[in-house]
């Protein structure tokens, strides 16, 4: 698999504040990149590079291949954290005028801003003012503006913010939906739970440094601790407990089920299979849970940006 | 890709779309007329206003000097001594009481001459009154010296001198005041364009600071297309605007005077005193005569084609002052710290030339003000119809095109890094530093 974007080292000074420091990342073809950090990590900063808005003071970035140009501009969708549309201008003019600036015909647009309009049923939205919409609507539209001239490069920075569960589910569905289309997405967020849905590739910037990146599940792999969360049950229960307590390294650990004693995160030695650990428990005690604790997104993050 | 005409096409339209443009444009004429109007019309009120002007002229000399004018009579009060010619006075209400002394010497009569009314007199009533009696005592100081009436009467002389440059033009007063006018005009159209609609791009500037578009747009254009595009948008703008109110003001003003029968140009105003003298010289038909040469002899199209240059000079080079101060700023209530240097010279040119350019059009001041950037448009605009060598015009044009494209790289790089600030409100020193960015 190719990568469709490429920043090598890129660093960024803004008077004596580095807001960028050597920061190298790699976004394969086809793939869901979570860009994550803390506030002022340098995430906004990277991002506007990428879309030509701010130029590095050192390093370069590549698109499939080619030193970014001005002509980048329509291959990149942006959707920006801070983000809005003339107030006073109605929907229909505003979204034309917007994919006629990304290159678009206006015949071109017109068409597909009709697809759009009827895919999310908001056909009866053209001629209102932006005003006149809620927040959630005229993210909408936002959201449509970003994806219409089809680029190659989606750049989404909090696209969830000021959707409602329903709404965010469908624009979680058309960002999946374009990723199966072929088009490669950047994610920046702060919403732990929707990098653990959608990406497949993350980079953790911290303090204008790059701290982590690589695919999540190879990330999971290696932050992984052989822990295992077991709910047992068993008429004498304090004997089990002590058992197992001599013979694993034991941590309390809280889930909800619906009639378990003992519940338990127990670690266990590399050299121990997971199959070793299970027989032996259910030669002791009734079985009703056992799950590998595998570490979420959030947990990584406030891991790896602590030790830093 | 260029997206400059799809820009300007947005802006223009925007602009001219918005309901309370389009308010201004028809409601700003018919405002301006119907105080233009008014005042005319109070004007005229003032000046029907009859008068009576008692005269107690113990003398006997000055009696007949007062001759009754449209507004003004005059009694002679005979035989009555001062203070009950004032209880008189006061009685009968009259506008006030013209008392000359009684004096021994023709010399001294004019230092026992003594106006009493209610309030204080009209300016023009007295000097009226005072040149009356400085013409009698003139008289009749020559006739006591043996000088007839007859002889002071051939010895007045109409004189008006004739004005001819080396080059053979020739030129009058009324020459001068429509060289006045065009220049004035100009100047002034280009001062009150760069208020207007400078202010106009630097709101908008800020609309779409305060919208947050500003990110969305900025990922598909360049900056500066999109601060020229603004520019140019809300000047076409402001030209359809100007253009309406050039010809809706013209058709009105001639419906309104028409109707109420005012006649707009016995408006009295110091500079049309100017105009009167010069046209009391002459007669009727000569002075539409020397008005058509007047025009005729302005270099017409080196005025036209300077006003288009120093214009559009001019005016971009403010505006992009105007949208850099936009992007500065988070609301327009911030913008006042830097509004005042751009209004400094703004200011100044028009004092310049107003005050300079009248005077002495090819003086020291009004040629170097002609060739500082920041005022030469105004002032070489009001030169210009006296006639500027065309090396002054060229230098000067230079010398503003040359600044323009400076302020518009520095006004491009403070819009680049300002557009993108929210916040804080930002100093002078922070300006200066984002141009490092």
């Amino acid at each position: 698999m190719n990568d469709l974007l490429v920043a090598d080292s890129v660093s960024k000074n803004f008077g004596n504040f580095k807001a960028l420091n050597q920061v190298s990342i790699a976004v394969p073809q086809g793939s869901i990149f979570g860009l994550l950090g803390p506030n002022g990590a340098g995430k906004t900063t990277l991002i506007r590079i990428i879309n030509q808005i701010t130029m590095p003071d050192q390093g370069n970035v590549l698109l499939d291949g080619q030193p970014l140009k001005p002509e980048h501009i329509k291959d990149i969708g942006y959707l920006p954290e801070e983000r809005g549309l003339y107030k006073s201008m109605k929907v229909g003019e505003q979204c034309l005028y917007l994919a006629q600036l990304k290159g678009l015909t206006k015949a071109e647009a017109k068409s597909r801003l009709k697809y759009w309009f009827d895919k999310l049923e908001i056909g009866d939205w053209w001629n209102k003012k932006i005003q006149e919409l809620s927040k959630g609507q005229a993210q909408k539209i936002q959201f449509i503006v970003t994806v219409l001239h089809k680029p190659k490069l989606l750049i989404f920075d909090e696209p969830f913010s000021g959707f409602d569960p329903i709404n965010a589910n469908i624009i979680k569905d058309e960002i999946l939906q374009l990723r199966d289309e072929g088009a490669t997405v950047i994610f920046s967020t702060h919403r732990m739970e929707s990098v653990e849905e959608l990406c497949d590739h993350i980079a953790l910037i911290h303090k204008s440094n790059k701290i982590l990146d690589g695919k999540l599940n190879d990330i999971k792999r290696q932050y992984k601790t052989n822990t295992f969360e077991v709910g047992l049950q068993s008429d004498r229960s304090d004997a089990v407990l002590t058992e197992i307590k001599n013979k694993f390294e034991v941590l309390p650990a809280t889930f909800r089920n619906l009639n378990d004693d003992i519940k338990l995160n127990i670690k266990i030695n590399e050299n121990i299979s997971s199959n070793d650990l299970l027989s032996f428990l259910t030669s002791k005690a009734e079985v009703h849970h056992f799950m590998e604790v595998i570490p979420t997104a959030n947990d990584i993050f406030i891991q790896t940006v602590k030790n830093n | 890709m260029n997206h400059l005409p799809l820009i300007i096409k947005r802006e223009y339209l925007t602009k001219v779309k918005n309901k309370s443009f389009i308010v201004m444009t028809f409601l700003s004429p018919l405002i301006m007329i119907a105080l233009i109007a008014v005042v005319a019309y109070l004007s005229q009120l003032n000046n029907d206003k009859q008068r009576t002007i008692s005269v107690l002229d113990e003398t006997g000399y000055l009696k007949d000097v007062f001759q009754n004018t449209e507004n003004t009579t005059y009694t002679n009060l005979n035989d009555l001594d001062l203070e009950t010619a004032k209880t008189l006075v006061k009685e009968k209400e009259d506008y006030g009481l013209l008392y000359i002394a009684k004096v021994d010497s023709l010399e001294d009569i004019a230092k026992n001459v003594k106006f009493y009314s209610e309030e204080s007199p009209s300016l023009t009533i007295i000097s009226g009154l005072e040149r009356r009696i400085e013409k009698r005592l003139r008289e009749m100081k020559l006739q006591k010296d043996g000088v007839t009436l007859a002889q002071i009467e051939a010895s007045k002389t109409d004189i008006d001198i004739a004005q001819e440059s080396f080059e053979g033009e020739k030129s009058s007063k009324i020459d001068n005041i429509v060289k006045l006018a065009f220049g004035g005009i100009a100047g002034y159209l280009l001062f009150m364009f760069i208020i207007i609609y400078g202010n106009m791009i630097m709101r908008s500037v800020i609309e779409e600071k305060t919208s947050r578009i500003i990110e969305v747009i900025i990922s598909s254009v360049k900056p500066i297309q999109l601060m020229m595009g603004k520019i140019i948008g809300t000047s076409l703008a402001g030209v359809t605007q100007f253009a309406i109110w050039v010809v809706l003001g013209g058709v009105l003003m001639i419906v309104v005077s028409a109707i109420f029968g005012i006649d707009m140009a016995q408006m009295q105003t110091p500079q049309q005193e100017m105009v009167n003298q010069a046209i009391q010289a002459e007669g009727a038909q000569a002075i539409a005569e020397n008005m058509l040469t007047a025009i005729n002899n302005l270099p017409i199209a080196n005025l036209i084609i300077a006003f288009i240059f120093f214009f559009i000079g001019g005016y971009l080079l403010y505006s992009s002052l105007y949208a850099a101060i936009g992007a500065a700023v988070d609301n327009e209530t911030d913008t006042q710290q830097f509004m005042l240097p751009i209004l400094m010279p703004l200011i100044l040119a028009v004092y310049v030339g107003v005050f300079t350019v009248i005077e002495d059009p090819h003086g020291t001041v009004s040629t170097v003000f002609s060739f500082i950037p920041f005022t030469s448009p105004v002032v070489m605009l009001m030169r210009i119809p006296f006639g500027v060598p065309l090396w002054q015009q060229g230098l000067s044009l230079i010398l503003l095109i040359g600044t323009f494209m400076f302020a518009v790289w520095f006004a491009a790089k403070i819009y680049r890094v300002g557009i993108l600030m929210y916040g804080k409100k930002p100093t002078y020193k922070e300006l200066f530093k984002w141009l490092k960015y």
